[in-house]
């Protein structure tokens, strides 16, 4: 397999405080990658030094030439724009035609187009937000807690999502999350952060009980599916 | 051509690009930023109406002086924006009261486009069409920098240069307006057209768009009147926009 991203020695301080110490990994062509950890352990913060967004330390070498999506987290400011959806997509210059396209691989339809952003469920703008990094075409995609605020039925709908996409497009997507159940669905591999890296490998492997509690540090109690 | 045509025309444009430039304001919550930079602006005003030169071009290096100190405080302290606006600003009308000539101290507080030169005004206008272009340009990019600076950063925008044109427009702006409307009255000009527009448009287009046609509607308004009712141009401009934004709350109800 391909590598199409090389992560060597990361750090990063921010306001001196160190948010990431010493990461380095690898990331194959078309993997599933999940980033876990507790709240505040710099699995943003990856993301955003991932994709030159925040100052860092180390190395961070993308394939040449590879097309980047990002799915932030929250867009809080989003409503204070009137904005339709159609002209959302038209800030990063993407026509009508390829807007439209783009809407029905994540299950929407034309006529959302015309509406306000600002009107959207949160499940309908969580997958706006995702079409938004697919309309560019992208072979990586780096998606910041794709389940927040959005209740179980879209969550499921996401998720099935992120699967179709895995499966059609070959798509290497690297996500952070809290949901253990989705990593079993969905990746290839875990990385566990709490500002080091305190595990990489297949989830069967890495999320045993004592893993993540170590992890967690006992803030959560897990078992293991049994499959 | 007549002195109320020149000054009629100058408000115009200065009303729609401010109320145009005040559309991109309003989402990054900085319509207020343009009082405190005219209220800075009036020690540039003051020594402008001294010696005798266009008060835009005495304002404009004391709004710059403004923004660069902001800036510089914001990054030396962990204070609010806010907090440091209101040191600067309040710093700039104290200073002004030194050496303001009191006769003509309405013109410095609240503007007058009556008399504007020749010159002055075909200046003005031709500003006014570039800061319209320049807007028009860096407009998509800078909603989504509004929207959000990670995500415009993802897409390779340079977020900093793209902040730097708009803080220069903003100082443009503010220099342009307290002629039209003195340094007490310059965040109305860009902040009640875009809220009004903000309370009709269902789309980006159309938010632009009611702007900037606000924008020149209540500046002709206002200057109009003035010349029917001899009231000063400046308050009537800003009362004539709170009139049609009271107006299409109603409307929209």
């Amino acid at each position: 397999m391909n590598i199409i991203l090389e992560v060597k020695n990361l750090s990063v301080r921010l306001n001196g405080e160190d948010v990431l110490i010493d990461l380095s990994f690898d990331v194959y062509d078309g993997e599933v990658l999940a980033i876990l950890g507790p709240n505040g352990a710099g699995k943003t913060t990856l993301l955003k030094a991932l994709l030159g967004i925040v100052p860092y330390e180390g190395i961070v070498k993308w394939r040449e030439g590879v097309r980047i999506g990002y799915v932030p987290q929250r867009l809080p400011f989003i409503k204070d724009v009137p904005l339709s959806v159609k002209e959302f997509f038209q800030l990063e210059n993407a026509s009508e035609n390829e807007a439209g396209e783009i809407l029905k691989p994540i299950g929407l339809g034309k006529e959302i187009l015309k509406k306000k952003v600002g009107d959207l469920s949160s499940g309908q703008f969580q997958r706006i937000l995702i079409g938004w990094a697919l309309a560019l075409d992208p072979d990586v995609l780096l998606f910041d807690e794709p389940l927040t605020g959005i209740d179980i039925g879209g969550q499921e709908s996401v998720y099935n999502l992120l699967e179709r996409l895995k499966e059609t497009k070959n798509l290497t997507i690297l996500f952070v999350t809290h949901e253990l159940s989705v990593v079993y669905r969905l990746t290839d591999r875990v990385l566990c952060l709490n500002k080091r890296m305190l595990c990489s490998g297949a989830p069967k492997e890495m999320l045993t009980p004592e893993a993540i509690s170590n992890l967690y540090a006992n803030i959560v109690k897990f078992y293991q599916h049994k499959h | 051509m007549s002195q109320f045509l020149l000054s009629l025309l100058s408000g115009i444009f200065i009303g729609g690009a401010a109320g145009f430039l005040g559309s991109l304001m309003l989402p990054k919550r900085m319509s207020l930023a343009a009082g405190p930079l005219g209220h800075l602006a009036l020690p540039g005003i003051a020594l402008a109406l001294i010696y005798g030169f266009d008060i835009s071009l005495g304002a404009f290096p004391f709004v710059i002086l403004g923004i660069v100190l902001i800036w510089f405080f914001e990054r030396r302290t962990k204070l609010p924006t806010e907090a440091l606006t209101a040191v600067v600003f309040a710093t700039g009308v104290a200073v002004a009261f030194f050496f303001l000539p009191i006769e003509q101290a309405e013109a410095a507080l609240v503007g007058d486009i009556s008399s504007i030169q020749f010159s002055d005004a075909i200046f003005s206008i031709a500003l006014c069409i570039l800061i319209v272009f320049i807007v028009k340009a860096i407009y998509s990019n800078m909603i989504l920098i509004n929207i959000s600076e990670d995500l415009a950063k993802s897409q390779r925008i340079s977020v900093g240069r793209y902040n730097l044109v708009y803080l220069l427009l903003i100082a443009l702006i503010v220099a342009l307006g307290v002629k039209v409307v003195g340094g007490l009255l310059t965040a109305a000009i860009v902040a009640i057209p875009a809220a009004t527009s903000r309370n009709l448009a269902k789309n980006l287009t159309q938010y632009k768009f009611l702007s900037l046609s606000f924008g020149v509607l209540s500046s002709a308004a206002g200057i109009i009147i003035s010349h029917l009712t001899s009231l000063p141009a400046g308050p009537l401009i800003i009362v004539s926009s709170t009139f049609l934004f009271v107006i299409f709350i109603i409307f929209k109800r």
